[in-house]
């Protein structure tokens, strides 16, 4: 157990339409580095992050963020408890009826009373970290996906939060964004020194940044450590995974009775 | 059988839960203290959105309706000799009934829909979320300016409505079919009275615009956030709203003319 959390998460249990997503997870993400959670699609890597920031609540076990439980302080605790959270959402999540600027400028907005000018300067700031100074002044639909992705970055971080999710950072990049926002993560985390979360399957682009992986499948933690150590684990779930074979403990076949019974039974 | 029952059972739990739900959300809405220096704004800009862009619909609406109801009255009226008494049966019909219940109807078509499919698109594409884990509640400001907008505009766009109507039928009616303009707007005044039958319309479109704009934002804050969810939200949304200003308007209506 490692000592200097920021996130603890004890025995987590949560179903969705009765169907169980976590049977009891244990995670730590250790203070300033990269912490990744993977695992394949739909085991709820990103039910995870919303239970972390509480959108969600757990049917059992606790999820404490900075000292606080955040499943058990009030409404406006949490609101307030959220301001040191950043979160990149998949699909970007960028407000559509404003630019960029306004983007990025949303949350300092809400949050502070700072002076135009500080704010205009705060905002560049953010978008020159991640490329995009230069589209200020566009609206998000003028931008390509993984633009979009990097202005929801710059507004994830404008408040410069303690923790920063990645929701699934890589999925559908070309290779060019996808080296750019690999290097963007790692670059935050060791020039601001923010804790981060990456949920992601994109095996070979989240073991060259994170310090730390947790595999989970079937509502479970089945592997953790280093990425060195489980790329070359023997468990039979963490070679699948890691080296992407198509059939093992995670079965090609989704469950279904006997194909010969089921092509001639009428 | 067992099952029947059980199902049926089921249903009705879950409508009565849902509509705690909703009413829980109401009281929130309408008890809710924010700061005002920065909700204001948020007003004004959804008071455009909402209630401005409706205005050309309502106009266009209030002169048809008014020009129908003027010739509808003239034919009947003129049967009996009560001709003159155009001014009267147009300004009531109005002030009372038409004002409010169209203008309802017709902001519920306009802008619910709009405001339901709006803030179901904005949960779909998870912008409510972002919003939520940037530490800002979309409650606060995504739905309650836009609840407060619809409850403002709609008791407005009645009046005006009503306005535009009474002054088609005086179109019709004065330059038309040749009654006396004098003869129109006297037995207008005399007849109708402020407190029975304007003050009731205003609060006939005051309740109208509580209980559609609540529908919408409610609708759209909960919708399934997939295509068919938001399609069936809005759906939701014009139909139950229509639904909710004809039955309320009959049960208000009853309740001031001293039915109950």
């Amino acid at each position: 157990m490692q000592t200097d959390s920021l996130v603890t998460i004890r025995d987590l249990h949560f179903a969705h339409d009765n169907r169980s997503i976590f049977s009891g997870v244990n995670i730590d993400i250790e203070r300033g580095k990269i912490t990744a959670i993977m695992g394949p699609s739909g085991t709820g890597k990103t039910t995870l992050l919303r239970l972390i920031g509480a959108q969600i609540q757990p049917d059992k076990g606790e999820v404490i963020v900075n000292g606080q439980n955040v499943h058990q302080i009030n409404r406006r605790e949490l609101y307030h408890a959220r301001r040191d959270m950043g979160m990149l959402f998949q699909n970007a999540a960028l407000f559509t009826n404003i630019s960029v600027f306004e983007n990025v400028a949303f949350p300092i907005r809400e949050h502070t009373n700072l002076p135009e000018s500080l704010i205009r300067k705060l905002v560049l700031i953010k978008l020159e970290a991640v490329g995009l100074r230069g589209s200020a002044n566009l609206m998000p639909s003028e931008l390509s996906g993984g633009m979009q992705r990097r202005v929801a970055l710059a507004r994830a971080i404008a408040l410069d939060p303690a923790l920063i999710m990645y929701d699934e950072p890589f999925a559908g990049q070309d290779p060019i964004s996808m080296g750019v926002l690999v290097k963007l993560i790692k670059t935050l985390n060791e020039v601001l020194g923010m804790t981060s979360v990456v949920v992601s399957h994109d095996v070979p682009e989240t073991a060259s940044i994170a310090d730390y992986v947790y595999l989970i499948a079937e509502g479970k933690v089945v592997a953790q450590g280093k990425p060195a150590e489980l790329l070359t684990s023997s468990s039979p779930h963490v070679k699948q995974f890691m080296q992407g074979l198509p059939d093992g403990v995670v079965p090609f076949h989704y469950p279904a009775k006997d194909y010969i019974e089921d092509l001639f039974d009428v | 059988m067992f099952e029947r029952v059980r199902e049926l059972g089921r249903s009705g739990i879950d409508v009565c839960s849902e509509m705690g739900r909703a009413g829980i959300f109401l009281i929130r809405m309408i008890f809710r203290r924010p700061r005002l220096i920065k909700v204001f704004p948020l007003v004004v800009e959804q008071l455009y959105a909402i209630g401005v862009l409706s205005l050309i619909i309502m106009v266009v609406s209030a002169l048809f309706i008014g020009m129908v109801t003027a010739l509808q009255g003239y034919h009947t009226l003129s049967k009996f000799g009560a001709d003159t008494q155009l001014g009267q049966l147009v300004a009531l019909s109005l002030t009372r009934e038409l004002g409010p219940v169209v203008a309802g109807l017709l902001f519920a078509g306009r802008a619910g829909s709009a405001l339901t499919a709006e803030i179901g698109l904005m949960k779909t594409t998870e912008q409510l979320s972002s919003m939520e884990m940037m530490g800002i509640d979309p409650l606060w400001r995504v739905i309650y300016p836009r609840f407060w907008a619809g409850v403002i505009s709609l008791p407005v766009l009645s009046l005006i409505f009503t306005a535009v109507g009474i002054y088609g039928g005086y179109v019709v009616a004065v330059k038309w079919l040749g009654i006396d303009a004098g003869t129109f707007w006297s037995n207008m005044s005399a007849s109708v009275d402020f407190h029975l039958d304007v003050l009731s319309g205003i609060i006939k479109s005051i309740v109208f615009a509580v209980v559609v704009t609540w529908i919408a934002v409610y609708e759209g804050y909960t919708t399934e956030p997939t295509a068919e969810g938001i399609s069936l939200s809005t759906t939701r949304t014009v139909v139950y709203s229509s639904l909710a200003v004809l039955g309320l308007d009959f049960m208000l209506t009853t309740i001031m003319l001293g039915g109950w």
